[in-house]
């Protein structure tokens, strides 16, 4: 009893140090939020209607995860038009295609104006995009399923497919002379990593290699990383599927001695600063921003002037390949979380 | 455990020794530690990869392997004493996120040295370890819910903070930040007699030896292993149950906090999705180090152990170059081969007892 209780008051006089001193140490004169402030002193009001059409009711049901960077821009770029377009806004998400199914069941019984879905597990979301069509709800599909997207009755597709980005960073890496890539999937069983890798393998004059890494696990995507770089020393190339892995896959390189080139699907601003400095090769993006803002205005312009665009092909959004002469420029985007 | 067994005297053989003073001999005790099994299968694995591995036995890639099981038995050590004491936590995973976005957001909100967004994250998720703990004694509720109460909520504060603070779904960089270089150094990468060292290896080496010296030498040890074997009993002979427990869940929080500030200080950026799934894996390193599900038994080295064996199989598949798609289900099969043997090594050491 009496040894607890002395733990308890021992406990309270190392948390009183530790606040002193981190208090005494006091403010950082770097960084922070005070400099953003800073940065963006001269930031516009965004977020007003600039048209004066009937405030409609747009939803969209994506198959992104809880917490994903990605869907976190695509969000941004369809809330951004839905302002500008005087739309009301809903978003639902969920990684089961059952459940996705279901969320937009529930946006057909709500009677929502129009649907953005994506079709990352075709099959689950067929009879629901039906029942939409049939019930007169316009549908765009977005990101993944530009195969599927005219054959189950949406408007238009608007996306990057996912092979063709696959086949572009081979065609890169081919270009930059090497001979031996490593595809790091950071989701076991996601039908649009494996193409990635297998448009990778496609194009790329050398060797392709798959590595499965926990995406849940930072640390762990490193020792793997880590592990694969010292097993096989002739890989010259690592491409991360997503971006927070990127700046994984740099760190696994230093710690193994590899002089592997990091390259890595989709941007933030960590890679915008990484492909500035040359810890990075290059970086292809499919633009998510574009995805959900045009989805959300292409919607708006088809129930205000019946306007399609792509004429029954996929409206493609990528793949854009980024190196350090871009870099620069969209740096001060990703900081903002728009591209 | 602690019981003051006479010291056996090897070598000296002598007629008129009793019989029984020779039943602890050396071997004879270690054959009765609960981490034996799971070094026997530490062995086994270390020794399969050394040879259908060639890169396996290289010093970097020990290295590799060594700071793989690390960042999983800094959680281990904790939640092997937590098991001990009867209990189990769902919710460690994600709160080693929380604590890492807790200190990020912090630092970067008030512009303010890093250091002070790590000890306010300290506090918080002491804090967290505590409403376990409390919410478990005084609720009576198993514990199972509780956390799993904690870890859904953990989950959502942690995607709702961050994307309402900072606007996206993952933290600020806070590397140009001051105290950012001292804060690496005491929790990514320790400068250590010339080289540097990952962080993460030093707290775990520190954490074993104390939760060992804790278990085995102080009372506060026997109250963990009277807690587990049986709490009513414990509690007729006068030990605090409830207190023992919530400092428990306060230790898990506490490497909760440790491997935390390891993530925001090795990548600088902190996703908030991240650490879901992860309470399974310090659990499973616990089990496999002998710890049992339903407690009073179990040690914090057969944590460490358990933690290299997770280390050595997750990682040595890679050395191995084995295919891919086939990836969990050998580590799936190699957990459960390092369990079995664990555990027959077990009953083999106790039938000769």
């Amino acid at each position: 009893m009496a040894r607890a209780r002395t733990g308890v008051r021992a406990l309270g006089a190392v948390l009183a140090a530790v606040l002193g001193v981190t208090a005494l140490a006091g403010c950082s004169s770097t960084g922070g939020k005070r400099a953003e402030d800073a940065r963006r002193a001269a930031e516009n009001a965004r977020g007003k209607a600039a048209v004066t059409t009937p405030r409609w009711t747009f939803a969209m049901v994506t198959h992104s995860g809880d917490g994903d960077t990605f869907w976190d821009i695509v969000q941004k770029g369809a809330k951004e038009a839905a302002a500008k377009d005087n739309i009301n806004f809903l978003y639902a998400h969920s990684d089961e295609g059952q459940q996705q199914a279901q969320l937009v069941d529930s946006y057909i019984s709500k009677k929502v104006d129009a649907l953005i879905v994506t079709l990352a597990k075709p099959d689950a979301m067929k009879a629901v995009v039906a029942k939409a069509t049939a019930a007169g709800i316009p549908v765009i599909t977005v990101n993944s399923g530009s195969a599927q997207s005219e054959e189950y009755g949406a408007l238009t597709h608007i996306g990057q497919d996912e092979s063709v980005a696959g086949e572009a960073v081979g065609e890169e890496l081919t270009e930059r002379g090497r001979k031996k890539a490593l595809c790091v999937l950071h989701e076991q069983g996601n039908v649009g990593h494996e193409q990635r890798c297998a448009g990778v393998k496609k194009t790329f004059g050398g060797q392709v290699q798959n590595l499965y890494v926990d995406g849940t696990n930072m640390p762990d995507v490193q020792a793997s990383i880590e592990a694969k770089l010292q097993a096989d020393r002739s890989v010259d190339a690592v491409v991360t599927l997503g971006a927070p892995f990127a700046d994984a896959a740099v760190q696994a390189k230093k710690t193994a001695g590899s002089d592997a080139e990091i390259d890595t699907f989709d941007l933030n601003a960590k890679v915008a600063a990484g492909l500035e400095q040359g810890t990075l090769g290059f970086a292809v993006d499919q633009q998510p921003y574009l995805q959900g803002y045009e989805a959300v205005d292409l919607l708006w312009l088809y129930k205000y002037n019946a306007d399609v665009l792509g004429g029954g092909r996929p409206v493609l959004t990528g793949p854009q390949i980024i190196t350090e002469k871009d870099a620069a420029q969209l740096r001060e985007y990703t900081e903002r979380g728009t591209r | 455990m602690s019981q003051a067994a006479p010291p056996a005297v090897p070598g000296s053989a002598e007629p008129a020794q009793d019989e029984r003073l020779l039943r602890t001999s050396l071997t004879r005790r270690l054959m009765g530690r609960p981490e034996l099994g799971s070094v026997v299968g530490a062995v086994a694995v270390f020794v399969f990869f050394s040879i259908v591995a060639d890169s396996f036995l290289q010093p970097s890639s020990l290295n590799t392997v060594l700071y793989a099981a690390s960042t999983l038995g800094v959680m281990a050590v904790p939640v092997a004493l937590l098991m001990i004491g009867g209990e189990f936590d769902l919710s460690a995973g994600v709160m080693v996120t929380s604590s890492a976005l807790i200190s990020s957001m912090f630092s970067y909100q008030m512009t303010a040295n890093v250091w002070v967004g790590v000890g306010v994250s300290l506090l918080v998720t002491l804090a967290i370890g505590a409403f376990n703990g409390f919410m478990l004694t005084r609720t009576k509720l198993p514990s199972f819910i509780i956390t799993l109460g904690t870890f859904l909520m953990l989950t959502g504060l942690n995607l709702g903070f961050t994307k309402l603070i900072s606007g996206t779904v993952s933290t600020k960089s806070i590397a140009d930040m001051e105290g950012f270089a001292s804060a690496r150094a005491v929790f990514a990468e320790t400068p250590l007699l010339g080289a540097t060292v990952k962080s993460t290896i030093l707290w775990w080496a520190v954490l074993v030896a104390l939760a060992t010296w804790i278990l085995l030498r102080t009372r506060f040890g026997n109250w963990i292993f009277a807690v587990g074997g049986g709490a009513d009993a414990a509690r007729a002979v006068g030990v605090p149950v409830k207190r023992t427990k919530i400092f428990l869940y306060m230790g898990v929080a506490f490497a909760a906090w440790v491997s935390g500030q390891h993530l925001l200080f090795s990548f600088d950026v902190v996703q908030s999705g991240e650490g879901v799934g992860n309470e399974l894996t310090y659990i499973i390193a616990a089990v496999i180090g002998g710890c049992l599900i339903t407690g009073g038994y179990g040690s914090a080295i057969g944590s460490a152990v358990g933690a290299f064996i997770f280390g050595m199989t997750s990682k040595g598949i890679v050395y191995a170059e084995w295919n891919p798609d086939w990836f969990k289900f050998f580590l799936g099969a190699m957990l459960l081969l390092a369990t079995l043997l664990n555990a027959w090594v077990r009953k083999r050491a106790e039938a000769t007892r």
